[in-house]
């Protein structure tokens, strides 16, 4: 599979007040390939919101490049890439611009001068891309959360993005709306062959990407599909990240002396197993 | 009291009104100011008060949500009524009971002057209460347009006044969720000294503020992100047009400001 975003040796330190450098980014490399979901998992302070912001050319390197479409990311084709990449923010409501759902929608579209004629039709087939067709009128504050999000997702869609990247984009959201949210990117991966980097401390979501990085310190301390890395178990603790609660679960009941057997990634498997295995007895 | 008052709001329905472009009402409104100033007697405020009438029912907003919604601006047309009524001192008596003198030039002046300010009111009301928030930004962007020539930065401003008003309700969800923090915090602003209350004030607005201005920066990465590098090169997703309605309205004006020159005094 073709890449489409890939970091190179990426190393970036943040300058303190006191004039001291904190190493945020340090030595990160990963590929991204056409068509991948991937997960970048880390604590608060991992570096993973840093790597967010050097992936959208916010923050350029110290050392490293960023590759986007095979060319590094400078000053001279930021404006390019980013018309090319969409992205979605924590905070439901700080990246709502426009007074209403179309208007928003519309915003990047105005910003990279798409002409009136394909305005129009591009708003439309984004928010229905997203499910929000009977809402374009709406005024950002009567959605909820989940719906804000997904009005935000449109407005990423409507630039026809080869790479979405949701920066803890359900972290604010409560579980309906985080579900909503999860289930539209799906569809639209299976739809439309989207590639998602999705910066989360979600560990649901996590189960649903092709591959997983996990940041600690700055540094790359992980990578792998969800299986092989929560196998990990205790190994993921050090690096300050849960287990998924049906992971976690199942271990603790390990622990206990129940013979459980499979990986329990998702509350589904660990119930299945423990019913049937009762039911065997 | 706050819910009621319709004073600069928008109320979404469909009429003429609502479907005019907002550039022909925002200088209808502006020259309709002028006109109002031709009246100067019976006749000429007949004519006046009828067009009003005639385009309150035009808007098809309900007359009782009108002057409901207006009630505290019409305290103050009353207000400046029996201002006039007992302050001037001219023409003959009309009426006389103890220390209360009325006089003829007093009740005419009353009336002239409040209902002129009713007429006002009304007008401008029935402007925003059919125009939507981000026409009257549009109008107003594309109204100021020839004054880019100046220097003048017409979309940064039109921007920031669209942005502002989208802020509006987020801000007061803000202000209501710190305010009832502050108060299960034992925190009391309805009660007190005028300077106590104040002071109680300070704790709302410093988490405001500081709340905006991380909103504020939020915005401005998630603005860049999506491509925004102010007003060059932008297209526009809403097009005003204008249509024969909106050169009616202002040709309508022009009559009415032609009869009123006829019958002013």
């Amino acid at each position: 599979m073709r890449e489409v975003l890939s970091l190179d040796g990426v190393s970036f330190a943040y300058e303190t007040e006191e004039d001291v450098f904190v190493q945020a980014v340090q030595d990160v490399s990963f590929t991204v390939r056409d068509g991948e979901w991937v997960s970048i998992v880390g604590h608060n302070g991992s570096g993973k919101s840093t790597l967010a912001k050097l992936m959208i050319g916010l923050l350029f390197p110290a050392t490293g490049s960023v590759n986007v479409f095979l060319d590094p990311l400078t000053e001279d084709n930021l404006w390019v890439v980013r018309s090319q990449l969409g992205v979605v923010f924590q905070n439901p409501d700080n990246q709502f611009v426009g007074a209403t759902v179309q208007d928003d929608v519309a915003f990047a579209l105005e910003n990279n001068g798409v002409s009136y004629e394909d305005m129009q039709i591009r708003v439309k087939e984004a928010l229905s891309d997203v499910g929000m067709s009977g809402y374009h009128n709406h005024e950002p504050h009567h959605l909820s959360g989940g719906q804000k999000q997904r009005v935000a997702i449109a407005g990423a869609l409507a630039m026809n993005p080869k790479i979405l990247i949701l920066d803890e984009a359900t972290s604010m959201l409560d579980p309906q709306g985080r579900s909503e949210v999860i289930e539209l990117i799906t569809t639209l991966r299976s739809t439309t062959g989207l590639t998602v980097i999705s910066i989360t401390h979600d560990l649901e979501e996590v189960l649903l990407a092709d591959r997983v990085f996990v940041m600690n310190q700055g540094k790359l301390a992980a990578s792998g599909t969800p299986t092989s890395i929560f196998e990990q178990g205790t190994k993921l603790q050090e690096h300050g990240l849960d287990l998924p609660f049906a992971l976690r679960l199942s271990q603790l009941l390990r622990h206990t002396g129940m013979p459980l057997v499979g990986d329990h990634m998702s509350e589904k498997e660990l119930v299945n197993e423990l019913w049937t295995s009762h039911f065997n007895k | 009291m706050m819910e009621k008052m319709i004073f600069g709001r928008y109320l979404p329905g469909d009429s003429i009104t609502y479907r005019l472009d907002p550039r022909s009402k925002l200088i209808f409104i502006f020259l309709f100011i002028f006109a109002v100033f031709l009246a100067n007697n019976t006749v000429t405020y007949a004519i006046l008060l009828t067009f009003t009438v005639f385009v309150i029912l035009l808007s098809k907003i309900r007359i009782p949500f009108l002057l409901g919604g207006l009630k505290p601006i019409l305290f103050l047309v009353v207000f400046t009524l029996l201002m006039h009524l007992f302050l001037t001192r001219e023409g003959d008596v009309l009426f006389q009971w103890k220390f209360i003198t009325i006089y003829e030039e007093g009740l005419r002046q009353g009336i002239y002057i409040s209902l002129r300010f009713l007429i006002l009111v009304l007008m401008t009301t029935v402007l925003t209460l059919t125009t939507s928030p981000i026409s009257i930004t549009d109008g107003v962007e594309t109204l100021l347009n020839p004054l880019k020539r100046l220097k003048l930065p017409v979309h940064e401003l039109a921007m920031m006044m669209s942005i502002a008003l989208r802020f509006i309700p987020t801000l007061m969800d803000e202000t209501d969720k710190i305010l009832k923090a502050q108060l299960a915090r034992g925190s009391d602003i309805s009660s007190g000294s005028i300077q106590q209350r104040v002071k109680a004030v300070i704790p709302l607005l410093v988490p405001l503020f500081v709340s905006a201005f991380k909103r504020a920066e939020d915005l401005a990465v998630a603005m860049e992100v999506r491509g925004y590098r102010g007003g060059e090169g932008r297209t526009r997703f809403r097009k005003l047009q204008w249509k024969t309605s909106d050169t009616m309205v202002l040709v309508l004006l022009g009559v009415l400001s032609a009869i009123m020159l006829y019958f002013r005094g």
